[in-house]
């Protein structure tokens, strides 16, 4: 087993790790952290992609990096944007929470005017 | 037959109308975050007819021509490169994108007009930098021809749309906005992984390369799922469809038009491009009757659901989950068909006229909820008694758009649904068929719900809480109309739909 | 020993990451990110990518562990109240169907292709013409300019979205950033020293990255992070999101980026392309506007949507 399976087995686990946090996490900000989690998975997976694809004197293929490197700004924006969103939420309510203690809200019913 | 590794068109002659379509909103942008907020309604006013006449320019090129508009950027061909291509499906999404999208900016001044010598506020500036950004998502998403260009533009909708979400500022907003965001950056995410799996595979990730190249091997139906799956999270598809009623209902009446009627699609269109145009003949039966199933599941939770609401704006939101459902159908009924290629078949052109006509008539639909809501000052359904003497181009507008959503001719939605009934019996699918005249039973269900509760004789007449311009009411039903033209589409496959298949 | 350095690395980044997942507190697991995040680079490194790995580092550790730290401060009192758990089957179903992802895709990962497919001979054999040593910039800003036009309309686009949050009163004043202001500090003390040093490196970064690894984002984020330290220590105002000349930075980068685009359409036949003789210069002027609107935007992103009116 070389250095790049190991790093592709290890995207691979993470993106499974991001995902199981992502799901089963109940907090906003955890779920957040989660998801950063799977897209460095994922990065990963380009990352072997790219080092596969090594040649003409370079260490890997040029594109698939620079794809990651647009992925990851476009990753911190949304890390930006929902951090932003939670505080909000956690100011107007002073829960940190996606599901309300209003039964209602939970599968909109439709009740609240 | 040898499998181009350059892509094998070049720059056609009106292929700079594609650049000009994207840069357009983006120079609004641009102008408007500099300018600031004064001169926001300026700038979009000027923006908003001349990207209706880029749209109409690409459209009768592409009609005239019979064949699609391609634009190399940069100069550099795929796979180095990157390309835009509009074909027949890319001309007509483009010209109901910008009819929706003036229409909706005309009706959205009262409500986020910002009047000369006015400070920049909050609302108005978020608004229509919201709306600009919007547009250009929805023409990249279209225009494209490149995986990763997809992503970026999918992205972009997804920062456009989640903040109009929560532009009002209310907590059940807020929190509509982060699931919306959430579930949203799933599906980006999920759609990541295909294209890196693809491009690992294949070396390239733009479409046209990639049907000559594609073979059935496990990477890439692993790929094809992933990207499915995530782009069904962001389409809103039962059973991923948790974030959308609070979401659409949550967002201001010109936002939750935006938002039914073209965002959704975005990602919609891009399963079917992945389906039909990356990967052709490579579809597999299973897959399709799942996604034909999830659709059909569609249909009947969001219409009974749609019956159990009580107010009017959870109502049309839950009947836009119903209405995608239909939409999902081109799979089955157009990919199974092996005795000629899918584009030719009665289903695709049904599918797409779906699309076309619910945008119209669910923009109309939301317009006409948030003038009852402003004029009312409640959206109650109950409580909507004698809304249709108070008034009335509202109500008649609700009653055109709900024959579109119902199936009842003449609207395009009849047309739709019925290209899709004979596609059902074309194939031998019956199944579909119940599902569909199901589901046009429930829409008429709750079309007449709410207009019978508006239109029926109340014992104390409406208050008008505040009046509402005519103008306003005109545009909604300017939309109405459209849906209701589209009907007059021959019911037969459309050549237009067919420009620019391989 | 190089595969027993990559299996070290893997396991402990691996560990952080199930630790991060598994632990109650949400600081501990943010500040884990931040150091999972710099292992990450050195992966990348491993990988050959070494761009990625500052951006890695700068963007994906940096900022975004910055952000994630400020949230967390500010949400330890809900710590308690979201102690409820999800419960046990939907745990194992997440479980299960988390390692069936992870299977499938180790799967296609342990099968190594055929024939690889590669566009590392394209992009070098046309280098040349641009310029340009670096590859990687080669692609971000020659060949797919229109994602790196794109990406930055999105950055932008996510600003006005975290702006928009505020309250209607509070439009145009100032972001909440939590300042610390200690006169004889340690941080006050690394906010003067740090800066000017910082400043030419993140200008040198954007500088080199034409040719060696490096970039407008790179620099920019460094930018970006100096200039967040300098408001966080309180030596700088942090500044009201109506004032003219910032909303002119953050807008420059992109507008000339589409400008010189546009330019390219006269000079080059088609929009993004560049003229022969003038590619490198224009690439750097695109740069560089580039690098200052990023380190704006970024800094505003991290300081978050206006919490109070400017006093005077």
């Amino acid at each position: 087993m070389n250095a790049l399976t190991l790093f592709g087995l290890c995207g691979a686990a993470l993106v499974g790790l991001g995902l199981f946090g992502l799901i089963v996490n109940p907090q906003p900000l955890r779920k957040i952290l989660a998801f950063n989690l799977l897209g460095n998975g994922v990065f990963l997976l380009f990352g072997v992609v790219a080092r596969r694809g090594a040649a003409a004197g370079l260490g890997g293929d040029p594109v698939p990096q620079a794809l990651v490197i647009t992925a990851i700004v476009v990753a911190f924006s949304a890390t930006a944007m929902a951090v932003a969103l939670l505080l909000r939420l956690f100011e107007e309510t002073g829960q940190a929470t996606l599901s309300s203690d209003d039964p209602q809200n939970a599968d909109a019913d439709g009740g609240r005017s | 037959m040898p499998s181009p590794t350059i892509f094998p068109d070049t720059t056609t002659t009106e292929g700079f109308l594609l650049v000009l379509a994207i840069i357009l909103p983006v120079t609004g942008i641009l102008l408007s975050l500099v300018l600031g907020g004064r001169y926001v309604e300026r700038i979009v006013l000027v923006v908003l007819p001349t990207g209706l006449g880029i749209a109409a320019a690409v459209f009768a090129a592409v009609w005239r021509g019979g064949h699609s508009l391609v634009y190399i950027v940069g100069g550099w061909k795929p796979p180095l490169g990157i390309a835009l291509r509009a074909d027949g499906i890319s001309a007509a999404m483009m010209a109901t994108t910008a009819v929706v999208i003036c229409a909706v900016g005309l009706f959205a001044r009262a409500e986020f007009g910002q009047p000369r010598g006015q400070p920049e506020a909050r609302a108005p500036l978020a608004f229509w930098i919201l709306l600009l950004s919007i547009w250009t998502g929805l023409n990249m998403v279209v225009l494209g021809d490149d995986l990763f260009n997809l992503y970026v533009a999918l992205e972009l909708l997804t920062f456009a749309a989640v903040p109009l979400v929560c532009l009002k500022g209310e907590q059940e907003t807020l929190r509509a906005a982060l699931r919306y965001l959430l579930f949203a950056l799933l599906g980006s995410v999920f759609y990541l992984f295909g294209t890196a799996l693809i491009y690992g595979a294949y070396g390239t990730l733009d479409i046209v390369l990639l049907s000559a190249q594609i073979r059935p091997e496990r990477v890439t139906s692993i790929a094809v799922a992933m990207m499915t799956v995530g782009l069904l999270a962001k389409t809103a598809l039962f059973p991923l469809h948790l974030w959308l009623p609070p979401a659409h209902a949550g967002a201001p009446a010109p936002g939750s038009a935006v938002l039914s009627a073209l965002v959704v699609k975005g990602s919609f269109i891009l399963i079917v491009r992945l389906w039909f145009d990356a990967m052709p003949g490579l579809s597999n039966f299973a897959g399709a009757q799942m996604l034909g199933t999830l659709g059909a599941a569609a249909i009947l939770f969001g219409s009974v659901l749609a019956l159990r609401q009580q107010r009017l704006k959870l109502l049309i939101a839950y009947s836009t989950i119903a209405q995608i459902g239909y939409l999902f159908f081109i799979f089955p009924l157009a990919a199974g068909s092996g005795a000629h290629e899918p584009w030719g078949s009665v289903a695709w052109t049904g599918g797409w006229l779906q699309l076309f006509s619910h945008a119209f008539a669910k923009a109309a639909m939301f317009m006409a909820a948030g003038l009852i809501a402003e004029a009312l000052g409640h959206d109650r359904i109950a409580d909507l008694g004698g809304a249709g003497r108070v008034l009335p181009i509202t109500m008649f507008t609700f009653g055109l758009a709900g024959l579109s959503l119902m199936g009842v001719p003449p609207s395009g939605g009849f047309v739709a649904k019925w290209l899709l009934l004979v596609a059902t019996v074309m194939e031998g699918q019956w199944w579909w068929a119940v599902v569909m005249l199901v589901g046009g039973l429930l829409a008429g269900g709750y079309v007449f719900m709410v207009l019978g509760k508006a239109l029926g004789g109340a014992s104390e007449p409406s208050k008008l809480c505040a009046s509402v311009s005519s103008s306003r009411e005109i545009v909604a039903l300017t939309l109405a109309l459209c849906a209701v033209l589209l009907g007059l589409v021959p019911l037969q496959p459309s050549e237009l739909l067919q420009i620019g298949r391989p | 020993m190089t595969v027993a350095f990559e299996i070290g690395l893997v396991v402990l980044l691996l560990a952080i990451a199930a630790w991060i997942i598994a632990v109650r507190d949400t600081f501990a697991a943010v500040v884990a990110y931040v150091a999972y995040g710099l292992l990450l680079s050195l992966a990348w490194v491993r990988l050959y990518a070494v761009d990625v790995a500052l951006t890695e580092a700068a963007i994906g550790s940096g900022v975004t562990g910055m952000l994630l730290l400020g949230a967390a401060a500010r949400l330890r009192e809900t710590e308690a109240a979201a102690a409820v758990e999800t419960s046990m089957p939907l745990r194992l179903a997440a479980a299960a169907l988390c390692a069936l992802i992870s299977a499938g895709l180790a799967a296609v990962i342990l099968v190594p292709p055929d024939r690889v497919p590669t566009l590392a001979p394209m992009a070098m054999a046309n280098l040349a013409a641009s310029g340009l040593g670096n590859p990687v910039a080669g692609v971000l800003f020659v060949y797919r300019s229109l994602d790196t036009l794109l990406e930055k309309v999105v950055l932008l686009l996510a600003l006005v979205g975290v702006w928009s949050l505020a309250p209607d009163r509070l439009w145009g004043g100032v972001p909440g950033l939590r300042t610390y202001v200690q006169p004889n500090g340690i941080l006050t003390f690394l906010a003067q020293l740090l800066p000017p040093i910082g400043i030419v490196m993140g200008i040198y970064m954007f500088w080199n990255g034409a040719n060696n690894p490096g970039g407008a984002f790179q620099g920019g984020t460094v930018l970006a992070a100096m200039w967040l330290l300098v408001m966080i220590a309180g030596l700088e105002d942090v500044p009201p999101i109506s004032l003219g000349w910032m909303r002119v930075l953050l807008v420059i980068g992109p507008a000339i980026f589409l400008v010189i685009g546009l330019a390219g359409i006269v000079l080059a036949g088609a929009f993004l392309a560049y003229p022969a003789d003038y590619a490198k210069p224009l690439i750097i002027v695109v740069e560089a506007t580039l690098t200052l609107s990023i380190g704006v935007t970024l800094g505003l992103l991290a300081a978050g949507p206006p919490e109070r009116m400017q006093q005077r």
